[in-house]
Protein backbone atom coordinates (compact mmCIF):
# COMPACT_ATOMS: atom_id res chain seq x y z
CA UNK A 1 0.00 0.00 0.00
CA UNK A 2 1.29 3.49 -0.74
CA UNK A 3 1.99 5.09 2.42
CA UNK A 4 2.85 8.56 1.06
CA UNK A 5 0.49 11.53 1.29
CA UNK A 6 -2.59 10.00 0.10
CA UNK A 7 -2.26 7.22 2.97
CA UNK A 8 -1.69 9.68 5.19
CA UNK A 9 -5.01 11.52 4.21
CA UNK A 10 -6.50 8.07 4.00
CA UNK A 11 -5.40 8.02 7.79
CA UNK A 12 -7.36 11.28 8.81
CA UNK A 13 -10.55 9.66 6.71
CA UNK A 14 -10.62 6.68 8.95
CA UNK A 15 -9.63 8.26 12.06
CA UNK A 16 -12.51 10.96 11.12
CA UNK A 17 -15.13 8.98 10.59
CA UNK A 18 -14.33 6.69 13.94
CA UNK A 19 -14.46 9.62 15.93
CA UNK A 20 -18.10 10.73 14.10
CA UNK A 21 -19.22 7.40 14.62
CA UNK A 22 -17.69 7.20 18.08
CA UNK A 23 -19.28 10.50 19.28
CA UNK A 24 -22.90 9.88 18.05
CA UNK A 25 -22.45 6.45 19.59
CA UNK A 26 -21.59 7.98 22.76
CA UNK A 27 -23.71 10.75 22.62
CA UNK A 28 -27.18 8.28 22.16
CA UNK A 29 -25.87 5.88 25.33
CA UNK A 30 -25.37 9.04 27.33
CA UNK A 31 -29.04 10.01 26.84
CA UNK A 32 -30.68 6.81 27.06
CA UNK A 33 -33.49 6.55 30.29
CA UNK A 34 -34.18 3.63 31.52
CA UNK A 35 -37.69 2.77 29.71
CA UNK A 36 -40.53 1.99 30.21
CA UNK A 37 -42.93 0.78 27.99
CA UNK A 38 -41.80 -1.70 24.59
CA UNK A 39 -44.04 -0.41 21.85
CA UNK A 40 -44.52 -2.51 18.88
CA UNK A 41 -44.68 -1.24 14.74
CA UNK A 42 -45.53 -3.26 11.88
CA UNK A 43 -45.10 -1.52 8.40
CA UNK A 44 -45.00 1.91 10.42
CA UNK A 45 -48.15 1.52 12.33
CA UNK A 46 -48.07 0.53 15.82
CA UNK A 47 -49.50 -3.01 16.57
CA UNK A 48 -49.34 -2.64 20.33
CA UNK A 49 -47.96 -0.99 23.80
CA UNK A 50 -46.97 -2.91 26.50
CA UNK A 51 -45.42 -2.79 29.90
CA UNK A 52 -41.50 -3.45 30.09
CA UNK A 53 -42.09 -4.42 33.74
CA UNK A 54 -45.18 -6.87 33.32
CA UNK A 55 -43.26 -10.40 32.07
CA UNK A 56 -45.18 -11.87 28.55
CA UNK A 57 -45.10 -13.08 25.31
CA UNK A 58 -46.64 -11.79 22.43
CA UNK A 59 -46.95 -13.39 18.94
CA UNK A 60 -46.63 -10.39 16.76
CA UNK A 61 -48.65 -11.19 12.93
CA UNK A 62 -47.46 -9.49 9.72
CA UNK A 63 -49.89 -10.64 7.52
CA UNK A 64 -49.56 -13.57 4.72
CA UNK A 65 -47.34 -16.60 7.26
CA UNK A 66 -44.73 -13.75 8.42
CA UNK A 67 -44.39 -14.03 12.77
CA UNK A 68 -42.56 -12.64 15.51
CA UNK A 69 -42.43 -13.41 19.15
CA UNK A 70 -41.56 -11.14 20.89
CA UNK A 71 -40.68 -12.07 25.06
CA UNK A 72 -40.89 -9.02 27.85
CA UNK A 73 -38.68 -10.86 31.20
CA UNK A 74 -37.03 -9.44 33.81
CA UNK A 75 -37.14 -5.89 32.54
CA UNK A 76 -35.64 -7.05 29.20
CA UNK A 77 -37.76 -6.93 25.66
CA UNK A 78 -36.05 -9.63 23.49
CA UNK A 79 -37.54 -11.32 19.94
CA UNK A 80 -37.02 -15.21 20.17
CA UNK A 81 -38.94 -16.43 17.40
CA UNK A 82 -39.25 -15.38 13.88
CA UNK A 83 -40.84 -16.31 10.48
CA UNK A 84 -37.80 -14.71 8.25
CA UNK A 85 -34.81 -16.64 7.35
CA UNK A 86 -32.16 -14.74 8.52
CA UNK A 87 -33.33 -14.43 12.21
CA UNK A 88 -31.18 -11.16 12.55
CA UNK A 89 -33.95 -10.30 14.80
CA UNK A 90 -33.73 -12.68 17.44
CA UNK A 91 -29.84 -12.54 17.13
CA UNK A 92 -30.16 -9.04 18.54
CA UNK A 93 -29.55 -8.30 21.85
CA UNK A 94 -32.33 -7.87 24.73
CA UNK A 95 -33.28 -4.50 24.93
CA UNK A 96 -34.24 -2.25 27.97
CA UNK A 97 -33.61 1.69 27.64
CA UNK A 98 -35.48 3.74 25.57
CA UNK A 99 -34.89 4.42 22.49
CA UNK A 100 -33.34 0.89 21.70
CA UNK A 101 -34.76 -1.29 18.92
CA UNK A 102 -35.03 -4.77 17.75
CA UNK A 103 -35.73 -4.79 14.14
CA UNK A 104 -37.17 -7.43 11.63
CA UNK A 105 -36.82 -6.05 8.15
CA UNK A 106 -38.48 -9.07 6.37
CA UNK A 107 -41.64 -8.43 8.34
CA UNK A 108 -41.37 -4.88 8.79
CA UNK A 109 -41.39 -4.87 12.26
CA UNK A 110 -40.17 -2.55 14.93
CA UNK A 111 -39.65 -3.33 18.61
CA UNK A 112 -38.59 -0.09 20.57
CA UNK A 113 -38.65 0.40 24.06
CA UNK A 114 -39.77 4.17 25.26
CA UNK A 115 -39.93 5.95 28.50
CA UNK A 116 -42.83 7.43 30.29
CA UNK A 117 -42.79 11.00 29.27
CA UNK A 118 -43.28 9.47 25.64
CA UNK B 1 -6.70 7.49 -16.90
CA UNK B 2 -4.37 10.20 -18.87
CA UNK B 3 -4.23 9.31 -22.94
CA UNK B 4 -4.94 6.00 -22.01
CA UNK B 5 -8.03 4.78 -24.63
CA UNK B 6 -10.83 3.94 -22.46
CA UNK B 7 -11.26 -0.10 -22.50
CA UNK B 8 -14.45 -0.70 -24.08
CA UNK B 9 -16.56 -4.26 -24.08
CA UNK B 10 -17.04 -4.19 -27.86
CA UNK B 11 -13.61 -3.39 -28.34
CA UNK B 12 -11.66 -5.99 -26.12
CA UNK B 13 -13.29 -9.25 -25.65
CA UNK B 14 -10.95 -10.10 -23.15
CA UNK B 15 -12.68 -7.11 -20.89
CA UNK B 16 -15.78 -8.76 -21.23
CA UNK B 17 -14.39 -12.38 -20.27
CA UNK B 18 -12.45 -10.36 -17.30
CA UNK B 19 -15.73 -8.90 -16.22
CA UNK B 20 -17.71 -12.08 -16.13
CA UNK B 21 -15.50 -13.80 -14.04
CA UNK B 22 -15.37 -10.64 -11.47
CA UNK B 23 -19.19 -11.25 -11.53
CA UNK B 24 -18.59 -14.79 -10.72
CA UNK B 25 -16.20 -14.16 -8.36
CA UNK B 26 -18.05 -11.35 -6.60
CA UNK B 27 -21.04 -13.75 -6.15
CA UNK B 28 -19.27 -16.53 -4.77
CA UNK B 29 -18.13 -14.06 -2.28
CA UNK B 30 -21.64 -12.80 -1.61
CA UNK B 31 -22.14 -16.82 -0.89
CA UNK B 32 -18.99 -17.29 1.41
CA UNK B 33 -20.31 -14.07 3.23
CA UNK B 34 -23.26 -14.96 3.93
CA UNK B 35 -21.61 -18.31 6.43
CA UNK B 36 -19.82 -15.69 8.45
CA UNK B 37 -21.50 -14.79 11.07
CA UNK B 38 -21.48 -10.96 12.17
CA UNK B 39 -20.75 -10.08 15.39
CA UNK B 40 -23.47 -6.97 15.15
CA UNK B 41 -26.39 -7.88 13.48
CA UNK B 42 -26.98 -6.19 10.06
CA UNK B 43 -23.42 -5.65 9.58
CA UNK B 44 -21.49 -7.40 7.19
CA UNK B 45 -18.12 -7.15 5.83
CA UNK B 46 -19.10 -6.82 2.17
CA UNK B 47 -16.58 -9.37 0.67
CA UNK B 48 -17.40 -8.95 -2.83
CA UNK B 49 -16.66 -5.34 -2.66
CA UNK B 50 -13.18 -6.21 -2.65
CA UNK B 51 -13.76 -7.47 -6.59
CA UNK B 52 -15.79 -3.74 -7.00
CA UNK B 53 -13.11 -1.97 -6.11
CA UNK B 54 -10.54 -3.70 -8.18
CA UNK B 55 -12.49 -3.61 -11.38
CA UNK B 56 -13.19 -0.06 -10.36
CA UNK B 57 -9.77 0.97 -10.63
CA UNK B 58 -8.92 -1.57 -13.83
CA UNK B 59 -11.78 -0.87 -16.08
CA UNK B 60 -13.33 1.97 -14.82
CA UNK B 61 -17.00 3.01 -13.02
CA UNK B 62 -19.24 1.51 -16.01
CA UNK B 63 -17.54 -1.89 -15.65
CA UNK B 64 -17.74 -1.71 -12.40
CA UNK B 65 -21.43 -0.70 -12.08
CA UNK B 66 -22.00 -3.60 -14.39
CA UNK B 67 -20.47 -6.26 -12.73
CA UNK B 68 -22.40 -4.56 -9.27
CA UNK B 69 -25.64 -4.50 -10.73
CA UNK B 70 -25.42 -8.24 -11.99
CA UNK B 71 -23.73 -9.37 -8.80
CA UNK B 72 -26.91 -7.74 -6.87
CA UNK B 73 -29.61 -8.99 -8.54
CA UNK B 74 -28.45 -12.52 -9.46
CA UNK B 75 -27.20 -13.15 -5.68
CA UNK B 76 -30.72 -11.34 -5.14
CA UNK B 77 -32.66 -13.83 -7.33
CA UNK B 78 -30.58 -17.21 -5.75
CA UNK B 79 -30.06 -16.42 -1.95
CA UNK B 80 -32.19 -13.60 -1.29
CA UNK B 81 -35.52 -11.96 -1.47
CA UNK B 82 -37.27 -9.25 -3.36
CA UNK B 83 -36.05 -6.75 -0.09
CA UNK B 84 -32.59 -7.90 0.17
CA UNK B 85 -32.58 -6.53 -3.77
CA UNK B 86 -33.64 -3.38 -2.76
CA UNK B 87 -31.07 -2.84 0.85
CA UNK B 88 -28.48 -4.60 -2.14
CA UNK B 89 -29.34 -2.17 -4.89
CA UNK B 90 -29.49 1.33 -2.82
CA UNK B 91 -25.99 0.09 -1.13
CA UNK B 92 -24.24 -0.82 -4.11
CA UNK B 93 -25.43 2.45 -6.33
CA UNK B 94 -24.36 4.87 -3.34
CA UNK B 95 -20.95 3.41 -2.68
CA UNK B 96 -20.02 3.05 -6.33
CA UNK B 97 -21.12 6.72 -7.12
CA UNK B 98 -19.13 7.48 -4.08
CA UNK B 99 -16.18 5.81 -4.89
CA UNK B 100 -16.27 6.55 -8.49
CA UNK B 101 -16.44 10.47 -7.29
CA UNK B 102 -13.35 10.14 -4.69
CA UNK B 103 -11.75 7.98 -6.94
CA UNK B 104 -11.54 10.94 -9.55
CA UNK B 105 -10.20 13.37 -7.58
CA UNK B 106 -7.20 11.15 -6.74
CA UNK B 107 -7.22 12.57 -3.00
CA UNK B 108 -7.66 9.20 -1.12
CA UNK B 109 -5.34 5.81 -1.94
CA UNK B 110 -7.45 2.37 -2.50
CA UNK B 111 -7.87 2.11 1.09
CA UNK B 112 -9.58 5.82 1.61
CA UNK B 113 -12.02 5.00 -1.21
CA UNK B 114 -12.98 1.81 -0.07
CA UNK B 115 -13.72 2.99 3.71
CA UNK B 116 -15.91 5.74 2.10
CA UNK B 117 -17.75 3.32 0.06
CA UNK B 118 -18.18 1.16 2.58
CA UNK B 119 -19.64 3.81 4.75
CA UNK B 120 -21.83 5.39 2.01
CA UNK B 121 -23.05 1.38 1.62
CA UNK B 122 -24.22 1.14 5.33
CA UNK B 123 -25.89 4.54 5.01
CA UNK B 124 -27.83 3.98 1.90
CA UNK B 125 -29.08 0.73 3.74
CA UNK B 126 -30.22 2.88 6.58
CA UNK B 127 -32.61 5.17 4.50
CA UNK B 128 -33.84 2.67 2.30
CA UNK B 129 -35.12 0.78 5.45
CA UNK B 130 -36.02 4.04 7.10
CA UNK B 131 -37.99 4.67 4.35
CA UNK B 132 -39.83 0.93 3.83
CA UNK B 133 -40.33 0.86 7.71
CA UNK B 134 -41.57 4.37 8.39
CA UNK B 135 -39.87 4.87 11.07
CA UNK B 136 -36.96 6.89 12.17
CA UNK B 137 -35.75 4.54 15.29
CA UNK B 138 -33.77 2.94 12.91
CA UNK B 139 -31.11 5.78 11.99
CA UNK B 140 -30.17 5.10 15.80
CA UNK B 141 -27.83 2.19 14.19
CA UNK B 142 -25.74 4.68 12.01
CA UNK B 143 -23.02 5.40 14.63
CA UNK B 144 -22.63 1.61 15.13
CA UNK B 145 -22.89 1.04 10.96
CA UNK B 146 -19.91 4.11 10.19
CA UNK B 147 -17.71 2.26 12.60
CA UNK B 148 -18.67 -0.68 11.35
CA UNK B 149 -18.52 0.48 7.39
CA UNK B 150 -15.01 2.30 7.96
CA UNK B 151 -13.55 -0.81 9.29
CA UNK B 152 -14.68 -2.89 6.55
CA UNK B 153 -13.48 -0.60 4.09
CA UNK B 154 -10.34 -0.38 5.17
CA UNK B 155 -9.80 -4.33 5.04
CA UNK B 156 -11.59 -4.38 1.95
CA UNK B 157 -8.98 -1.68 0.45
CA UNK B 158 -5.93 -3.45 1.56
CA UNK B 159 -7.37 -6.50 -0.47
CA UNK B 160 -8.36 -4.78 -3.19
CA UNK B 161 -5.05 -3.10 -2.81
CA UNK B 162 -3.36 -6.32 -2.83
CA UNK B 163 -5.28 -7.61 -5.67
CA UNK B 164 -4.46 -4.36 -7.71
CA UNK B 165 -0.68 -4.58 -7.44
CA UNK B 166 -0.57 -9.04 -7.72
CA UNK B 167 -2.50 -9.14 -10.90
CA UNK B 168 -0.50 -8.31 -13.89
CA UNK B 169 -2.79 -5.36 -15.99
CA UNK B 170 -2.39 -7.44 -19.07
CA UNK B 171 -5.30 -9.80 -17.70
CA UNK B 172 -7.57 -7.20 -17.60
CA UNK B 173 -6.72 -5.66 -20.80
CA UNK B 174 -4.33 -4.58 -22.81
CA UNK B 175 -4.44 -0.99 -21.84
CA UNK B 176 -2.38 1.16 -24.79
Amino acid sequence: MSTGRKGRRDLWLILGLLLIGGAALGLTLLFRSPGDWVVVEVDGEIFGRYPLDENTSIRIETGADGYNVLKIADGYASVTEASCPDKLCVRQHKISRSDETIVCLPNRVVVSVVSERE
Amino acid sequence: MGKNKKISVKQNPQTLAMLGLCTAAAMILSYVESFIPSVIPGLKIGLPNVVIVFVLYRAGWPSAAAVSLVRVVLTAILFGSVMSLAYGLAGAVLSLIVMTLLRRLHFFSVVGVSVAGGVAHNAAQILVAAAVMQTTQIVYYLPVLIIGGTIAGILIGIAGGVLLSRFPETISAKRR
